[in-house]
């Protein structure tokens, strides 16, 4: 499994991770029952504190999508809401798609579009559900 | 994330003849983190280290290591064997080889690694048979974490521990300091390498001027810390924006930029209310953060 984590950008490491292994489960990359490496192992091959993958895990175990056995490290735990959310996400990606490709033909660069995305993610849910 | 500390100051001061080099130190450092220390050259992290260890005495203020008082003779010295240090300057003897410095200074660690030894040892390619006097800057700083790594401490203190060292060896270094906190070793080093303290360091203390100006996680830098741009019809309206989180605003005609610690919802909230015409927001690297912190206020 490849992961790589961007010090450099405005979200924190272990959100990263963990987006990046829901990522892997939702696509089929890592499979139920798969194996993760130890959080040693991870964090020396990604070079970075050993904190970051234990936070990752543990909150991935949290929402139940990993599984830690004492000793073994922790294994990938696939349920049925697991795979309804892969369909939702696959329904959004597809939604936006749709919709950066439109905003391109209106002659938007990416870099416009990946601003504008950033300051309406950072608008608090209720305004937008006012306008 | 434990809430003990590693590190513990109160108000600690140092004052030479005519500056204050460290003022009023509140520094705590967790447990079982890597926490980096940044600062400009001169902004007071060497005297910091330096009163921690021992080797210089506070003006007032006190402080403790791993529960030790620094400033108490008996109890430094137990500190000191518990913690390791590799200092700026890495001072070693010149006149024994490589070989010989590793046998003498492991005799004095009845719980010396010899696994760290040796894989360091063979990493960092360093040369049993030559002096040490004779080794290249980078090769003396390769000897000095080799040193410090296999002494199987509870706290590592590491005083630029990059200087010096080429890519290769940088990353290197990362990836044992890396491997020493998986193993619980509590880790404080400092640097000016921002790129190497991005990747690895869970939180990150920015010393100015002898002050503590910033002591925060990295998640939290990269999770709260915006730049927002924004620009109005006519000519903006700065005081609005002086909110809490702000730290600081720059104008230029009909254009803000707002450089926010937190709050950048309600900076943002608040620019919709008086009319931006447009509104940007970018994360702020720990580089800008660090500039944006040590510039003159």
């Amino acid at each position: 499994m490849f992961f790589k984590l961007t010090p450099t950008t405005g979200q924190p490491l272990y959100l990263q991770l963990m987006q990046q292994i829901r990522h892997a489960v939702e696509t089929g990359a890592l499979r139920d029952g798969e194996q993760l490496p130890g959080i040693r192992t991870l964090a020396e091959e990604l070079v970075v504190s050993p904190n970051t993958v234990a936070k990752a895990y543990s909150e991935l175990e949290h929402e139940g999508l990993l599984e830690m056995r004492h000793g073994s490290g922790a294994f990938v735990c696939v349920k049925r809401r697991t795979r309804s959310l892969a369909d939702q996400v696959q329904i959004a990606r597809r939604r936006l798609r749709d919709l950066i490709e439109r905003l391109r033909e209106d002659g938007l660069l990416d870099e416009e579009i990946r601003r504008a995305f950033e300051a309406e993610l950072l608008y608090p849910a209720e305004i937008v559900r006012k306008r | 994330m434990t809430d003990e500390a590693v590190i513990l100051t109160q108000a600690l001061t140092k004052t030479y003849r005519n500056a204050e080099a460290v003022r009023a130190l509140n520094l705590s450092v967790g447990r079982n983190r890597i926490t980096a220390f940044l600062g400009r050259n001169g902004a007071g992290k060497s005297t910091t280290i330096k009163m921690l260890l021992g080797m210089l005495r506070p003006t007032s203020g006190s402080g403790s290591v791993l529960g030790w008082e620094i400033t108490n003779a008996k109890e430094n010295c137990e500190l000191r064997r518990r913690v390791a240090y590799v200092a700026e300057d890495k001072p070693l003897y010149g006149y024994m080889t490589v070989e010989q410095t590793i046998r003498f200074v492991s005799s004095f660690y009845p719980d010396w690694r010899k696994d760290v030894e040796k894989k360091l040892f063979k990493d960092y390619e360093l040369p049993p048979e030559r002096k040490v006097k004779t080794l290249s800057k980078g090769m003396r700083t390769k000897l000095a974490l080799l040193l410090a790594f296999a002494r199987r401490p509870n706290l590592l203190i590491l005083d630029e521990p990059s200087e010096g060292l080429d890519p290769v060896g940088i990353e290197q270094l990362l990836q044992t300091l890396v491997a020493q906190s998986a193993e619980g070793v509590s880790i404080f080093f400092s640097s000016h390498q921002i790129g190497e303290v991005e990747r690895i360091a869970d939180q990150v203390c920015i010393l100015e001027k002898g002050c503590l100006l910033v002591d925060a996680s990295l998640d939290n830098l990269r999770q709260f810390y915006r730049r927002i741009d924004l620009v109005f019809p006519s000519a903006p309206p700065e005081g609005e924006f002086r909110i809490a989180g702000v730290e600081r605003i720059q104008a230029a005609s009909n254009r803000l930029s707002v450089f926010a610690s937190k709050n950048a919802e309600a900076v943002i909230e608040r620019a919709h209310d008086l009319n931006a015409v447009s509104v940007e927001v970018a994360p702020v690297g720990l580089r800008d953060i660090f500039l944006e912190t040590v510039k003159e206020r």
